[in-house]
């Protein structure tokens, strides 16, 4: 199984790199919204809760993104049949479209993070950053999970690409609340600030429940 | 489905009068009986409304996500039915629990709405999440795939519901510590007793009209297979 996994995310990850369907624009889409939140907000540089809620917010919208063409391979000329034909488990290609949704959501943090401390950010970023990281990577991990099983459910329909935001947004909101949270004492003015521990635990026991529920759905899911 | 055949609406006349009884007798007692509170007095009455409304509300959400897993285990679309109809009416009811609980926070706290009231908000996205499976569940054709997906949603917002009322409350208690959470136990008997009531009124509501929506549904469907047996009765077999 774990080897069916590892060849279903190469497969997922050849073709963003070859197709760069999903990773640009979630990038772009992210930077408009800095470039948005700036004049929204009408602040050119942002601390504390400030600075994390603006942090979230581009992040769950590139996300979103992402969430939305997560199946359009599959979806597109028969390749669910193919995935589906080949003898490969159910869970593997959840575990693999975990892991794909994940390495986005990383490739775009790695670009739009220092993007954020360079037009929005007060505080400087390098102190922050360990911590911040840390979060981010937690997070990222929950909105894989959450984000594979609704790509999954949103693609089924004919509005697809209405579906995916609306039902991956209300679902990310309690692992938003902690990780905005968080967030804020680590970008705080005054230098990071410890993480109460009761956040990423949160972030992980929700991850922890969806990647359950994925696995215990998928059959359903992807079953045709 | 065969034993539905026999008398969809069975029990449906005396379910319908004793909600009528219950909710009549609980809203008598709200209005005739139930002492003013002191804080809020008069406008404090609508906690008999909208918190059985929101408690069936999620309760039914719920039962929409045990019925779905039902229809996943078992393949048989009748759960699918029964888990959106209790869907259909939960979202119902939310909207009322919206409007009843907006009026209620504008009454006692002079703001239509209050974000740092963590039941409020946590209904406010449960509301959200669920005003999508209708969306969902009609912009899939095939009645199979139609039934699984809504089913699969069903399941995956029944447990979201538990979770994000823990979230959103953890979140508040951080900022906010409430002591709401005892205030059910400094009701007087009176109170207890309508609320109690209220609650049973409003649940039975709920199932009869479940049970109602289910009967016309299938009623329906039992005609429409009967219509189109007869019409191929007149057109296939001219003698």
């Amino acid at each position: 199984m774990f080897r069916n996994s590892i060849d279903l995310l190469r497969k997922d990850l050849l073709l963003e790199v070859r197709g760069r369907e999903s990773v640009p624009a979630m990038v772009l889409l992210a930077l408009s919204t800095l470039v948005v939140l700036h004049f929204a907000l009408g602040q050119t540089s942002l601390d504390g809760e400030l600075a994390s809620g603006a942090l979230w917010v581009t992040i769950l919208f590139s996300a979103t993104l992402g969430i939305g063409r997560l199946f359009v391979s599959e979806s597109e000329d028969g390749g669910m049949d193919a995935v589906l034909l080949s003898p490969v488990d159910r869970t593997a290609i959840l575990v693999a479209k975990v892991c794909a949704l994940f390495t986005f959501l990383v490739a775009v943090q790695i670009v739009i993070v220092p993007a954020f401390a360079l037009l929005l950010l007060g505080p400087h970023l390098a102190p922050a950053l360990p911590k911040l990281a840390g979060i981010l990577l937690l997070t990222d991990f929950a909105i894989a999970t959450v984000g594979s099983l609704v790509g999954a459910i949103a693609v089924q329909s004919r509005i697809r690409d209405l579906l995916a935001p609306l039902l991956a947004l209300p679902l990310l909101i309690p692992p938003l609340i902690a990780a905005t949270h968080a967030t804020a004492g680590i970008l705080a003015s005054g230098g990071p600030a410890g993480v109460p521990g009761r956040w990423p635990l949160i972030i992980a026991l929700y991850a922890l429940v969806f990647g359950l529920l994925g696995i215990a759905l998928y059959d359903n899911v992807l079953d045709d | 489905m065969t034993e539905t055949r026999k008398a969809p609406g069975r029990g449906l006349k005396r379910l319908a009068i004793l909600t009528a009884l219950t909710l009549g007798t609980a809203y008598g007692l709200v209005f005739f009986w139930t002492p003013n509170e002191a804080d809020q007095g008069f406008v404090q009455k609508i906690f008999y409304l909208h918190v059985p409304m929101a408690i069936v509300t999620l309760g039914g959400f719920i039962l929409g996500g045990i019925f779905g897993f039902l229809q996943l285990r078992s393949g048989d679309r009748k759960w699918d039915l029964r888990s959106y109809v209790a869907i259909h009416l939960s979202l119902m009811l939310a909207v009322g629990t919206l409007i009843t609980g907006s009026i209620w926070a504008r009454a006692s706290w002079g703001h239509w709405w209050v974000w740092d009231e963590p039941v409020l908000v946590s209904f406010l996205i449960v509301f959200l999440l669920y005003a999508c499976y209708q969306p969902l569940r009609f912009s899939i054709e095939d009645p199979d795939k139609q039934a699984r997906y809504a089913s699969v949603f069903a399941v995956v917002a029944g447990a979201f519901v538990p979770l994000n009322f823990a979230a959103v409350r953890l979140a508040q208690a951080y900022t906010h510590p409430r002591v709401l959470g005892g205030a059910q136990n400094s009701m007087p008997g009176s109170m207890q007793l309508t609320f109690l009531l209220a609650i049973i009124g409003m649940t039975l509501l709920y199932i009869t009209l479940w049970k109602f929506e289910i009967t016309s549904k299938t009623t329906r469907m039992q005609l429409a297979s009967i219509k189109r047996r007869l019409d191929s009765d007149a057109t296939g077999s001219p003698a």
